[in-house]
């Protein structure tokens, strides 16, 4: 391959980045925009909180939960060192509710349910359920897209907020009950070095911050995608890289503008 | 231009306008699909339009729903242009519409009843009685009304065309756009889908267009029959008209001649040829 041929394909490749990025954002703002109707109709979101948080309560629990249980084992040999081990309550909430809680939740959630938003909304653009109520005078995007955002955005700080608390239960579990580290010392500490605001409000902003994003990309792949059984395939995989490289990403812009003194 | 003016039936002449083409040329990119097609639809007709796959039956329809911009010339419903562009005017048109899609397009996530109920839901204030009593009323029309509870997954193909029909009709439109309204269906739903369809027409007094390929049936309903086929239209008439027409373009397509004007063979489009042009020009 010639080097102009090289080029002419990073243009296009430039091009082609470029135009999706900006149907992304009109997507977004089309979703943004059509928000204002959902108020009337609020039941429309408490249902897709409701669908949202089931398709990923189960693998949040149990993730949550072995998660912990690593924190309290690595966090107690660490600890254990310096022989302070006492505040182990302390390093395995702060480590949750900080980063894993909201990082760890966002990737389960594009794996399961975002994966399902992309194939669902695939499946209906492919079955000309969308192009049925375009033609019915309802709009696509007030009736099926903006719930569906608004019920992921709600329920991402939700599912983080179980994930650390059962990580927590997690941690508990190992580092009290089976290794024998008092109890009154693991919450007391816990209490006295976490904090409200700097701590647990930060971990639910980036919570928030990664409901947007990766409920935003996994309807957006389903929106776009070719309405064929290949391109639903294709979207659900985008789904899960794009959202979970966003997450990854934002964590770290996120982290370095929240914590840096 | 188009050789045809539009045909109106004795008794539809007075009648208002529901649906124009005028001189509108219709196609995908850069590949037209047909050229200068120009008819009318009143109030109160059946309008059965034909010709043989990939004629471009549908493209039509979806000119006519404002999924498809025109290429050339306008399209009109209820004497409004259809803009794709203007999305308040295309949505209030919509609504005085109803669309029976090809392959159904029912919501899979919702039973019978509230495939029905949806537009009902969506465009109107009815008390959840008054709606109960309205789908029912629609799904018994169409021999379904004790399978309201019923999931999609329950439904065999045909009686989901039957629920995409009551959708579609639900709401009591003025202009119902029927895309193949008897595939999949057995002799008997056939025949109460034909007369419901005409019935509906005369009860309501919407304009009906059917899409089809169903001589038999389409041509005992309708008031005019339009056929197409080769990029353009090819004849119109009265089904009576039509059925003695010596052209032998209608001849062979009602007859099913294997041989004569209609092309078997897909035509040459400039994807073809860069296709072929990328394979090395082998034919």
């Amino acid at each position: 391959m010639s080097v102009i041929e090289r080029i002419g394909q990073l243009g296009a490749w430039v091009r082609q980045s470029t135009q999706t990025l900006g149907q992304f954002a009109l997507f977004f703002g089309q979703i943004l925009l059509r928000t204002n109707a959902l108020w009337k109709r609020a039941r429309l979101v408490v249902t897709q909180v409701h669908f949202i948080g089931n398709y990923s309560l189960i693998i949040i629990v149990i993730s949550g939960l072995f998660v912990g249980f690593v924190l309290g084992l690595q966090g107690y040999y660490t600890l254990n060192r310096y022989g302070s081990e006492e505040a182990l309550g302390l390093l395995v909430a702060l480590s949750l509710t900080r980063e894993l809680g909201p990082v760890v939740t966002a990737l389960l959630f594009a794996g399961r349910a975002g994966t399902s938003l992309t194939a669902e909304i695939g499946l209906m653009k492919a079955g000309e359920q969308l192009a049925a109520m375009e033609v019915m005078a309802v709009d696509p995007i007030r009736r099926v897209i903006a719930p569906r955002f608004w019920g992921g955005v709600i329920a991402m700080p939700v599912l983080a907020a179980v994930f650390s608390m059962v990580g927590i239960l997690g941690g508990y579990i190992v580092g009290v009950l089976l290794i024998g580290i008092d109890s009154g010392a693991f919450w007391s500490q816990m209490q006295a070095g976490v904090d409200v605001i700097d701590d647990i409000m930060n971990g639910v902003i980036k919570s928030v911050v990664f409901g947007f994003v990766v409920t935003s990309i996994a309807l957006f792949e389903g929106w776009k995608c070719r309405p064929t059984p290949e391109g639903v395939a294709r979207a659900t995989t985008r789904t899960v890289v794009a959202g979970s490289l966003a997450v990854l990403g934002l964590d770290f812009v996120l982290t370095a503008l929240m914590f840096s003194q | 231009m188009s050789d045809f003016s539009p045909y109106l039936s004795p008794s539809q002449t007075q009648a208002p306008l529901a649906l124009v083409f005028d001189n509108v040329t219709l196609g995908y990119g850069d590949f037209t699909v047909l050229s200068d097609i120009s008819l009318n639809v009143k109030a109160g007709e059946v309008v059965a339009i034909m010709g043989g796959s990939g004629s471009g039956k549908t493209t039509l329809l979806r000119a006519a729903t404002g999924q498809l911009a025109p290429m050339r010339g306008d399209v009109k419903v209820f004497g409004t242009v259809v803009d794709v562009n203007q999305r308040a005017k295309l949505e209030s048109l919509r609504q005085r519409m109803g669309v029976l899609f090809q392959h159904g397009a029912l919501f899979t996530d919702l039973n019978v009843f509230e495939n029905v109920a949806f537009p009902l839901r969506e465009h109107t204030t009815l008390k959840e009685a008054e709606l109960l009593d309205q789908v029912l009323e629609t799904l018994d029309a169409v021999g379904l009304k004790t399978a309201a509870h019923l999931k999609l997954s329950e439904i065999s193909g045909g009686m989901a065309r039957r629920v995409a029909l009551a959708r579609a009709v639900v709401r009591g439109p003025e202009l119902i756009l029927y895309d193949e309204p008897f595939a999949g269906l057995d002799p008997i739903s056939l025949g109460v889908t034909a007369r419901l369809i005409r019935q509906l027409s005369d009860r309501l007094g919407c304009a009906s267009v059917l899409i089809t390929h169903d001589i038999a049936e389409s041509f005992a309903i309708a008031d005019a029959v339009y056929i197409v086929g080769q990029g353009a239209l090819k004849a119109q008439g009265s089904p009576d008209s039509l059925r003695h027409s010596t052209d032998p373009y209608v001849r062979q397509f009602l007859d099913g001649a294997p041989d004569g004007p209609v092309a078997f063979d897909y035509p040459t489009t400039p994807a073809y040829t860069r296709w072929l042009e990328r394979q090395g020009g082998r034919s």
